[in-house]
């Protein structure tokens, strides 16, 4: 399959899909899309850290939850008119809390990035999954914003520029606008000097060094960005489901980013929507079958880390390189 | 005074349990190179099994035996089946592997025992309380199992330092490619390091069986703690694992009492508390307090 085609189409799905679904009369399924959506964004920015800058981290879930109760926060602020912490009054548009969620994702993972990189390998996938549990015990002890319970938003999702989006298709088409403006600034990253110095970094840092860079700083900002990203997505899910709690950080969120992000295939960025589609698409699938579905997804995740390398990206580029030679330089962590 | 003493004593028998999950832990990595997040499930496997033998016959020791066999035995089967392709992946097919294996476990024990969380009381004989200084009663149990931890370890110690088998334990994580070339049959000591590890998670489900609830995904908390405890002692290292363990232990259970009596956001921070502390040590020493310098 042409490296074109192969980009575009997931993203195709997803705008298609829930318009058929809507047209079909099965508008219930559009929030089933818009996770999809949501999901591939958080697993994208993954993908842009852990495909071409080496980082494993499985502590993502933290800034996914944060980047909730950024919105979360805000609107119980608002719906009971009490001021926030700083005597701030709460916000409860999208304008204000997705460059906030954004912006709290990024100073977040500054200090989790700068940390983490101290070390590498196991290490790193260890400590990360430590800095998110914390994250994941200070967000249950927010008791004034519901603890264990999170914030149930029976007051609306947030406001665009001040007016209501009209229904979940809007949304939708809001998350999916955001996710192809992530991918496109992503890709143009990959391709700039900031992205080759991470990647060359990814290949050998001491190579790296000896050329005159200095990778960490590249690191710490891929990160940075990276969790400033996911906690957009954060922001989203906030919005599709009208509920955050201290779940959204539980650590079988950042598996399952994980999991996108391979299964899709390493390094290629649309691969992460591809995974979000196939996995999300998946377990609804199980999930009419049996209500232990798990008990056939743990098997199946085993099974295709073993036989299917490469993800599914690999698999189509497979497909299409008999008359393209070779394909993307998807390389492992 | 007395409170601290208790206090001091139940973080001490808190790093008991991490040290039985973290000594498995660090084994399977420093020999195979192998993540394991599915060694929770081991430590799930032993307790399930223990309190359900309990429940059926009656007898604390036999569910004791119970659980740990059944944790012996889960793990040569997911070594045979899944690890030992694993080896030769990166660390991030292991984690992903592995995050598959716990999925399943977590949905076999509710679909074998339910949603309803099973007890492992304290068995009887271990019921009462000791005065360790006048006036002050301790749970009988509770030191016990900081005895039998103990006990535990120092034998894994004597394995790992004075037989043969822990000779080669010792050399295949120096270079396992070597010791395979001098005529060790590689395969066969990774199945038997990896069961071992399997048995002393097991027996931490047991023993910690009757401070907790017995349910579903019961071993992550315990597992992320453990991780915790070997990247602070160093990767590999056994006695790593035993300094982590006491720190982390002992940290996390004053900082619970202690933290809410200072302030407000007390119960919150103590849950960060071993979290802090670990980046903090991993700020001063990248590779933990005995970890190889890379």
């Amino acid at each position: 399959m042409p490296p074109l085609l192969r980009d575009a189409l997931p993203f195709l799905v997803l705008a298609v899909a829930p318009v058929v679904a809507t047209l079909a009369g099965a508008d219930w399924l559009v929030p089933v899309f818009t996770r999809m959506v949501v999901f591939a964004l958080a697993a994208m920015a993954l993908d842009f850290i852990l495909g071409v800058g080496g980082m494993v981290s499985l502590g993502h879930a933290a800034f996914f939850a944060v980047g909730g109760y950024v919105v979360g926060i805000g609107s119980q602020h608002v719906a009971e008119s009490t001021p926030t912490p700083f005597g701030l009054p709460g916000w409860d548009d999208l304008l204000i809390s997705l460059p906030l969620a954004f912006t709290v994702g990024v100073l977040i993972a500054l200090p989790f990035g700068w940390v983490s990189l101290r070390t590498r390998g196991a290490y790193f996938i260890m400590i990360t999954l430590a800095l998110a549990q914390m994250v994941y015990y200070g967000l249950v002890g927010l008791t004034s914003y519901g603890g264990d319970d999170g914030i149930s938003m029976w007051w609306g999702r947030n406001t665009v520029a001040g007016a209501a989006l009209p229904n979940r298709l809007a949304l939708h088409f809001l998350c999916l606008g955001l996710l192809v403006a992530a991918f496109v600034v992503l890709k143009r990253l990959c391709a700039a000097p900031f992205g080759r110095v991470l990647d060359g970094a990814r290949q050998n840092e001491a190579r790296m060094r000896a050329l005159g860079y200095r990778p960490l700083p590249y690191q710490i900002g891929a990160f940075a960005l990276s969790g400033g990203i996911v906690a957009v997505a954060g922001a989203l899910m906030a919005n599709v489901d009208e509920f955050v709690s201290p779940g959204m950080g539980h650590w079988t969120i950042s598996g399952e980013l994980l999991v996108i992000v391979i299964l899709g295939g390493i390094g290629s960025l649309s691969g992460a929507v591809w995974g979000a589609v196939v996995l999300l698409g998946l377990e609804e699938g199980l999930k009419e079958i049996t209500e232990h579905w798990p008990i056939l997804l743990g098997p199946l995740l085993v099974v295709i880390v073993l036989f299917a390398r490469g993800g599914l990206t690999g698999l189509l580029d497979r497909l299409g390189s008999r008359r393209t030679q070779g394909g993307d330089d998807a390389g492992g962590a | 005074m007395l409170l601290f003493l208790e206090q001091l004593l139940n973080g001490v028998q808190l790093s008991v349990t991490l040290l039985l999950m973290a000594s498995g832990l660090t084994l399977v990595f420093g020999i195979m190179n192998l993540l394991n997040l599915a060694h929770g499930s081991l430590f799930m496997v032993g307790a399930y099994v223990a309190a359900w033998t309990t429940g059926v016959s009656g007898s604390w020791l036999l569910g004791l035996v119970a659980g740990a066999a059944a944790a012996f035995v889960t793990g040569i089967v997911i070594e045979l089946v899944v690890m030992r392709r694993l080896y030769a992946r990166d660390h991030l097919d292991q984690v992903l592997a592995t995050f598959g294996l716990i999925l399943f476990f977590n949905e076999l024990v509710r679909l074998l025992w339910g949603i309803r969380p099973m007890r492992l009381d304290v068995p009887e004989a271990l019921g009462g309380f000791v005065e360790i200084v006048p006036g002050a009663p301790y749970p009988l149990y509770r030191l016990a199992v900081i005895a039998a931890g103990a006990a535990v370890m120092l034998a894994l110690a004597w394995l790992v330092q004075g037989t043969r088998v822990g000779m080669r334990i010792r050399a295949g994580s120096v270079d396992r490619e070597m010791i395979g070339a001098l005529g060790v049959d590689i395969g066969r000591l990774y199945t038997l390091v990896f069961a071992l590890g399997a048995l002393l998670a097991g027996l931490a489900g047991v023993l910690a069986g009757p401070f907790l609830a017995i349910q579903s995904g019961m071993g992550e908390p315990i597992l992320i703690l453990a991780f915790v405890v070997v990247v602070i002692g160093g990767i590999g290292s056994l006695k790593g694992a035993v300094a982590g363990s006491l720190l982390v232990g002992i940290t996390d259970t004053l900082g619970r009492v202690y933290l809410p009596k200072i302030t407000d956001a007390g119960p919150a921070l103590s849950s960060m508390l071993i979290f802090l502390v670990m980046a903090v040590v991993l700020a001063v020493f990248p590779t933990g307090l005995y970890g190889r310098k890379s």
